[in-house]
């Protein structure tokens, strides 16, 4: 969201919307020739290494594999950053590995949120920090969410410790119906964002239709100030693209670059946009323009379409129960997940929200119960997927992780209960087979720059 | 009975309210949670009669004659109390024609009373409803003062009047926000409430008379005067330890004030001194980032610590998109936090109490409402399992001993798009 109208709302730390208040200055940077700059493929690599781990046998815990599989008294084994075996209890543990009992407990594979803007918009929520929607232009395809990530932000270690979450990917905000590039990072502290990035993740494309664009753009009594005026101006712009994928690139054009990525493949869309009627003109669009839209994002209306989605291979990004806020929110309703999942389609729960990233698994959970009231009964091991796999997966990154499959990064969560359970939280957490959380440790509890020395330094958070 | 009039039955229930009467009933051998801080009772019985609580507990007899429903498998509750909520001020908060929640444009600021416009038909009050809220203390947001106004006291019952009880508490913002609303300066909100309480005093002191250069208008200091005086409750929004501290300070210059603090995202730092000044605090529990420089200490173990000092602490603050009907939930979370080494949480009891009883006693309505207790409002829930685990949901909901419809725009949706099949009429036809 992070372009809601700014209300007050009896305390100055709830959210405020303030990117939607911030200024409109600067240049149109579509306009800036680029042309002495020679395309590098991957100019801001990633530096990421995993941190050193043991060899670690988890041990009689009940295991969901996150794609859609349940061991009870199960056996993980890793080393080596990667998975190395998932199976029964009568799997055989090779010498040198350290036993975790799991007993009573509960493994799944990291938590990923496919939309979250920490470190764009970190806390504290000050002007100063907020980075994540470049409001100057309703098309900004240039910019690249990873050059505003302040990998400082304390979001970071909460969603570590409290919701278990090892990837995740930094979205720019809505206020542009073309945002820029997000970035898909690993959750780990880093002094620079590229030792977070997630290697050979994909690039993603954030888009947005509805209310934010047209707001922003026509409080400032210009193109969009509708929803027409949203699908002219994307249209033009893929046009535009169209073009420069088929010219000789003699003068580059930093945003179009990204487009024409897209054009290719090989960028992914994620695409902010809550009614049914609009993600359908959004999907006939991609088609006009050639173009493939991987997910939806929000997505409050998506049960209405639950079927068009499913034929279109686009997946939900969804809130279990977020509606009402804005006008496009207020068909909102509990069982969009679990309608979607009947019906066949791709369902991620996302938390777009710093405190929710915390609670993926709730949210999860909640939505999984509202389908049973109306006679959907969703399986826990599948619901699992919907803060794992499914997210890895319309990342682009679910060949690496998302899942308990041998070779897989062990990207892996102890639990001490039912994840989908309000009692239950990680007890720890691994990332790339390294130790990252530990509550029985509180030398394992990473603690960002910005906290070091003030009051709660180093707390239980 | 045709779907058609099924339909009209429900909404006949809704719309004309006063077909509907309080029911005696009682429920036997569920799980009773009181809300009074205990724990939860085994094959437990509650008794509702006119409207009130007769008796609730173990070993409770039956009245002769009286309905009787087998609670076998479900928790019965009093109804959740909503602390510090602008639930029925908007019906989409990003729609300002929409939103009565704040009045940044108006010459008035305390004497603004929240009351007039809470609307009974809201979306949003009948989906809380759903969620098992029945009570609720609904708060104007702060538009360019640092008092926001008056708060009211409601019922969500279905029906044409929700207000219990009108002008219940003034709201002041204080800290970072209030800095900003009283011209750029933690030092400057403090003038200004201080300048508006001696207004207060100096026109109730003397009906009629103003100083030349009173600065608030006549009915902004009018309404001033019950909070000079105690008879209303001032809540005031404040996050850090430190400007806790300035609250409680006030006290020493205004005796009367009968205070209660609103976030307190750093009050587990100065705990022992909210708790002897005998301050109660309405918290939302989650915070644990530092989402601004007076909430650097923030931790989910804040309500935890706070209780353990001896501060009355609620769950509340449900504004925007932390909806009213998130409160099990977050309750829920408070005890999760007795497994986490180093964390301090509530027990099940003071968890749901914080949710229940407590938000009613620090409203005023302490042994009235959010408690299953002989003489209490007839507010009952029954659930389909421990209310606070995220797998449960009201399945009945009674207010003052009305059962109540649980029908609303969202079961609405649901129920219409259940099938995608659309091969007969299109879905504008399909109710």
């Amino acid at each position: 969201m992070r372009v809601s109208p700014a209300l007050r709302r009896w305390s100055s730390t709830l959210v405020l919307g303030a990117a939607l208040a911030l200024g409109a200055t600067g240049a149109d940077a579509k306009k800036q020739d680029k042309k002495a700059a020679p395309i590098v493929a991957d100019p801001y690599p990633s530096t990421y290494k995993s941190y050193p781990g043991t060899p670690t046998a988890l041990v009689g815990a009940t295991v969901y594999d996150g794609r859609g599989g349940r061991i009870e008294n199960g056996v993980v084994l890793f080393r080596d950053g990667k998975l190395q075996a998932v199976g029964g209890a009568d799997m055989a543990i090779p010498e040198g590995y350290a036993r975790i009992d799991g007993t009573g407990k509960f493994v799944t594979p990291g938590v990923i949120d496919i939309h979250s803007h920490l470190g764009v918009y970190p806390s504290p929520g000050v002007d100063a920090l907020a980075d994540g929607n470049e409001m100057t232009s309703p098309t900004t395809p240039d910019v690249w969410a990873e050059h505003s990530v302040w990998p400082q932000d304390p979001g970071f270690t909460r969603a570590l410790a409290n919701g278990g979450v090892t990837s995740l990917q930094i979205l720019p905000g809505s206020g542009n119906l073309i945002g820029g590039r997000a970035v898909t990072l690993k959750n780990v502290p880093s002094i620079t964002v590229q030792g977070m990035k997630f290697p050979g993740a994909p690039y993603a494309l954030k888009m947005a239709c509805g209310e934010n664009p047209k707001r922003v753009y026509g409080g400032k009594g210009q193109k969009p100030s509708t929803r027409m005026g949203n699908m002219s101006v994307d249209r033009q712009a893929w046009i535009d693209a169209r073009r420069y994928m088929d010219g000789d690139h003699s003068e580059r054009d930093l945003g179009k670059d990204t487009l024409e990525g897209v054009l290719k493949g090989e960028i992914l869309v994620q695409n902010h946009c809550y009614r049914a009627d609009e993600m359908a003109q959004v999907i006939d669009m991609s088609k006009e323009m050639g173009y493939k839209i991987t997910a939806f994002h929000h997505a409050v209306e998506a049960y209405k379409i639950a079927d068009i989605l499913r034929e279109n291979d686009i997946c939900a990004a969804i809130w279990a129960d977020w509606y009402g806020f804005k006008m496009e929110a207020y068909d909102g309703i509990p069982e969009n997940a679990a309608l979607l999942a009947n019906a066949g389609a791709c369902v991620v729960i996302h938390s777009d929200d710093e405190n929710g990233i915390q609670r993926l698994n709730q949210e999860a959970a909640k939505a999984q119960a509202d389908g049973r009231r109306i006679g959907i009964d969703i399986p826990d091991a599948q619901v699992v997927g919907w803060f794992t796999y499914n997210a890895a997966k319309t990342m682009g990154i679910g060949e690496k992780t998302g899942s308990l499959e041998v070779g897989k990064m062990a990207d892996v969560v102890l639990w001490n209960g039912n994840p989908l359970s309000v009692y239950s939280r990680p007890e720890k957490v691994w990332i790339d087979g390294a130790l990252m959380f530990d509550a029985q440790d509180a030398r394992r509890r990473p603690v960002s720059d910005f906290e070091l020395g003030q009051p709660g330094e180093g707390d239980v958070k | 009975m045709s779907r058609r009039a099924l339909v009209m039955a429900a909404l006949a229930a809704v719309v004309l309210p006063g077909m509907a009467s309080a029911q005696d009933f009682a429920i036997t051998n569920a799980t009773v949670a009181t809300g009074d801080g205990g724990a939860p009772i085994e094959h437990g019985t509650v008794v509702v009669r006119a409207g009130k609580v007769v008796a609730a507990g173990a070993g409770i007899a039956v009245p002769a004659g009286m309905r009787s429903v087998d609670g076998t498998g479900k928790w019965v509750t009093p109804g959740l109390f909503s602390a510090v909520t602008d639930l029925g001020l908007w019906d989409v908060e990003g729609v300002a024609d929409s939103n009565d929640s704040e009045a940044g444009k108006s010459p008035f600021n305390a004497a603004l009373d929240v009351a007039p416009a809470i609307n009974p038909a809201n979306a949003h009050i009948a989906i809380s409803r759903e969620g098992g809220v029945t009570r609720a203390s609904v708060a104007p947001v702060n538009g360019d003062s640092i008092f926001a106004g008056q708060g009211a006291l409601i019922d969500l019952g279905a029906g044409v009047d929700l207000v219990n009880t009108a002008r219940a508490f003034q709201f002041v913002q204080l800290g970072e926000a209030g800095a900003r609303l009283a011209g750029g300066s933690r030092v400057a909100a403090h003038v200004a409430l201080r300048n508006a309480l001696c207004e207060a005093r100096d026109l109730a002191t003397v009906p009629g008379a103003r100083s030349s250069d009173a600065m608030l208008t006549r009915a902004d200091a009018l309404a001033l005067a019950p909070v000079l005086d105690g008879r209303q409750a001032l809540y005031v929004g404040v996050e850090r330890a430190a400007d806790i501290r300035s609250v409680l300070a006030l006290k020493t210059e205004f005796p009367k004030l009968n205070l209660v603090l609103v976030g307190a995202t750093e009050g587990w730092l100065v705990a022992g001194a909210i708790a002897a000044a005998q301050v109660p605090v309405i918290a939302m529990p989650l915070r644990d980032l530092p989402a601004s420089f007076e909430s650097l200490a923030a931790t989910q173990s804040n309500v935890g610590r706070m209780k353990k000092a001896g501060v009355k602490v609620a769950i509340g603050m449900f504004g925007g998109s932390n909806q009213p009907r998130y409160a099990p939930q977050q309750a829920g979370n408070l005890v999760a936090l007795n497994r986490l080494p180093g964390a301090v949480g509530l027990t099940w009891g003071e968890a749901f109490a914080a949710i229940t009883s407590v938000p009613a006693e620090i409203s005023g309505m302490g042994g009235k409402e959010g408690v299953l207790a002989p003489g209490a409002v007839g507010d009952v829930v029954v659930w389909d399992g421990d209310p606070l685990e995220l797998s449960s949901a009201p399945v009945e909901v009674y207010i003052d001993g009305i059962r109540q419809p649980l029908d609303n725009h969202q079961s609405r949706l649901k129920q219409r798009y259940k099938s995608l099949d659309r091969t007969y009429l299109p879905k504008a036809y399909d109710w």
